[in-house]
């Protein structure tokens, strides 16, 4: 039961601070790439890197890793705007944003991991 | 009470991802299962709820943020996807590392599609 409450208790906070962040850049940036949802997800990933190297306690990887990085990067709404983009023809903006997403993503993962456990 | 009820939708995402993880969790398993059907599942489900359901019940855009944003945004995740990623790289295990990168990209894509309705193509009411 507590462990249910410190994931959510975590994502409360990690989807609000995913939604603040969407707002704030969605009226600073006019281009077509998805920025907002690129930048969260990959600085998400090299925190939980980052987390992961540190063996933290289970409570804390519940609360901010799964409930609060789990919700503060997204899946669904990377997808949702890669085909948004896609049915507009902006096919060379889905490659980048793809691209960068999981080339970006994946790496900062693994330094983050590397930073903590050295 | 708008940030309220984004925090409350995410909690329920959340609680309903990690579930899922518990619900299928196998040592005997590398292959991250739970988070590939989670972000798969949630891809259909972003796609439906924001070009259907929120058009065809007039949805609010506080609304769509709640349960858009919020729930499902929080049901899937990437984070998780790029250190189950490292790990797998890690253990040595390249060709489930590729699967897992390729199966989320195709996977996603094709899910996110069938969820997809192109407005124009709807009767009007």
């Amino acid at each position: 039961m507590s462990s249910i409450l410190l994931v959510g208790l975590g994502a409360f906070f990690g989807a609000n601070s995913r939604y603040i962040v969407s707002r704030w850049i969605s009226v600073r940036w006019k281009r077509s790439f998805p920025l907002a949802t690129f930048l969260v997800n990959v600085v998400g990933s090299f925190w939980l890197g980052f987390l992961i190297g540190n063996d933290v306690r289970t409570s804390v990887m519940l609360l901010i890793g799964t409930g609060f990085l789990g919700s503060f990067t997204t899946f669904s709404t990377f997808k949702l705007e890669s085909i948004q983009l896609h049915l507009k023809e902006e096919r060379k903006v889905v490659l980048l944003y793809t691209v960068l997403s999981y080339g970006v993503g994946i790496p900062l993962a693994y330094i983050g991991y590397l930073i903590a456990h050295h | 009470m708008l940030y309220l009820l984004i925090g409350l939708a995410g909690s329920f995402g959340a609680i309903l991802r990690y579930a899922l993880g518990e619900l299928f969790y196998n040592p005997d398993i590398i292959f991250p299962f739970p988070t590939l059907i989670a972000n798969l599942l949630g891809s259909f489900v972003l796609a439906w709820f924001t070009t259907h359901i929120v058009w065809k019940f007039r949805l609010s855009d506080e609304v769509k943020a709640i349960i858009g944003t919020g729930f499902v945004g929080s049901f899937t995740t990437f984070s998780t996807l790029s250190v189950e990623t490292v790990t797998l790289f890690q253990e040595s295990h390249v060709f489930l590392a590729f699967l897992y990168i390729f199966s989320s990209i195709g996977g996603g894509l094709v899910m996110s599609r069938i969820g997809f309705r192109h407005r124009k193509l709807e009767p009007k009411r």
